[in-house]
């Protein structure tokens, strides 16, 4: 059985996405939540080391598995914060003709893309972020943490702080 | 709120469907009662929809969940749909949160319940409770298997 039990948010690891430079943020989003839309806005271009932790809310968002796992094939030929980019700019279109749209338009493989977001290995990827942040304590998106610090509400805001070096 | 050790008050409340729920359907099974202000209010939608995600993990540990407000079984129903929820839901709807207030969860002065969380053992004794500090606070799944684990 996997463990939920309360623990500290795992430090960065080898197979996170990671981006930018600056202090660690590390932010769990579930790339259909309109609120972490309008947050990745905000927090995507700040000086931060960005580390994205899967987080779909499938009850609340079904689409979110196939967006999350779609971006974890898009990573396999090198795309993911694109592929991140394009979803959180454009939530509207989110069907799977619209996914391999935005594969093609990104340059990728499409059957590979198709293969690799419909595998196994995604999904369990996915969910291995998903069962950290139940285990963090993450109730909601966005969340973030830094330094180990939870930040549930203001999350753009606080981010900003911490990029600035007031935070 | 109610403290662990005691015997769990009986209830009888409809659920979503108008079945009437009580103790003795869990007999046997831990029960995690959720308690939470309100069906479609921001947090409570995000306090079930982050449960929904973890019930079959909660259901392998021999529990059932199911949620309470002073919502109607009507009202739970739209509340189930709109959010895919199969978690059931209790409406403590008449007379309003009377079966809340035996557990400690009804606010007098909101007329809704708190934010709490109750563990019933397989013996119907009170295992845990855990209310936030503040309705906006939602108490993460993670303490849920905390408390399941602790009683195991």
């Amino acid at each position: 059985m996997t463990d939920l039990t309360t623990a500290g948010v795992p430090a960065v690891r080898s197979e996170d996405r990671v981006r930018g430079e600056g202090p660690d943020a590390i932010v769990y989003l579930d790339l259909a939540c309109p609120h972490c839309a309008a947050t990745w806005q905000s927090i995507s271009e700040l000086a931060l080391r960005l580390v994205f932790r899967h987080f779909p809310v499938a009850s609340k968002h079904p689409r979110a598995p196939a967006l999350h796992a779609a971006a974890e094939a898009a990573a396999l030929q090198g795309a993911f914060w694109e592929m991140c980019d394009s979803i959180y700019r454009d939530q509207g279109h989110i069907d799977d003709p619209h996914l391999w749209e935005r594969a093609r338009g990104l340059g990728l493989d499409l059957d590979r893309f198709e293969c690799d977001r419909r595998s196994e290995a995604a999904a369990a990827r996915v969910r291995r972020d998903f069962e950290s942040g139940i285990r963090a304590g993450v109730t909601g998106t966005p969340a973030a943490f830094v330094d180990g610090r939870l930040i549930a509400r203001g999350v753009a805001r606080e981010l900003a702080a911490v990029a600035d070096g007031s935070g | 709120m109610i403290e662990p050790g005691k015997p769990a008050p009986e209830f009888s409340l409809r659920d979503q469907g108008g079945d009437m729920v009580g103790l003795a359907d869990f007999a046997g099974r831990k029960l995690v009662l959720a308690f939470y202000p309100l069906d479609f209010s921001p947090v409570c939608s995000d306090q079930l929809s982050i449960y929904q995600e973890v019930l079959p993990e909660i259901e392998a540990r021999g529990a059932s969940l199911v949620g309470v407000s002073v919502d109607s079984a009507y009202c739970h129903r739209a509340f189930r749909e709109h959010l895919n929820l199969t978690i059931p839901l209790l409406a403590d709807f008449h007379p309003k949160g009377a079966m809340s207030r035996l557990y400690g969860a009804f606010q007098e002065d909101r007329g809704t319940n708190n934010r709490s969380l109750v563990l019933v053992g397989e013996d119907g004794i009170v295992r845990w409770s855990h209310a936030t500090p503040s309705v906006k606070e939602i108490p993460g799944a993670n303490l849920i298997f905390d408390a399941l684990d602790s009683a195991a």
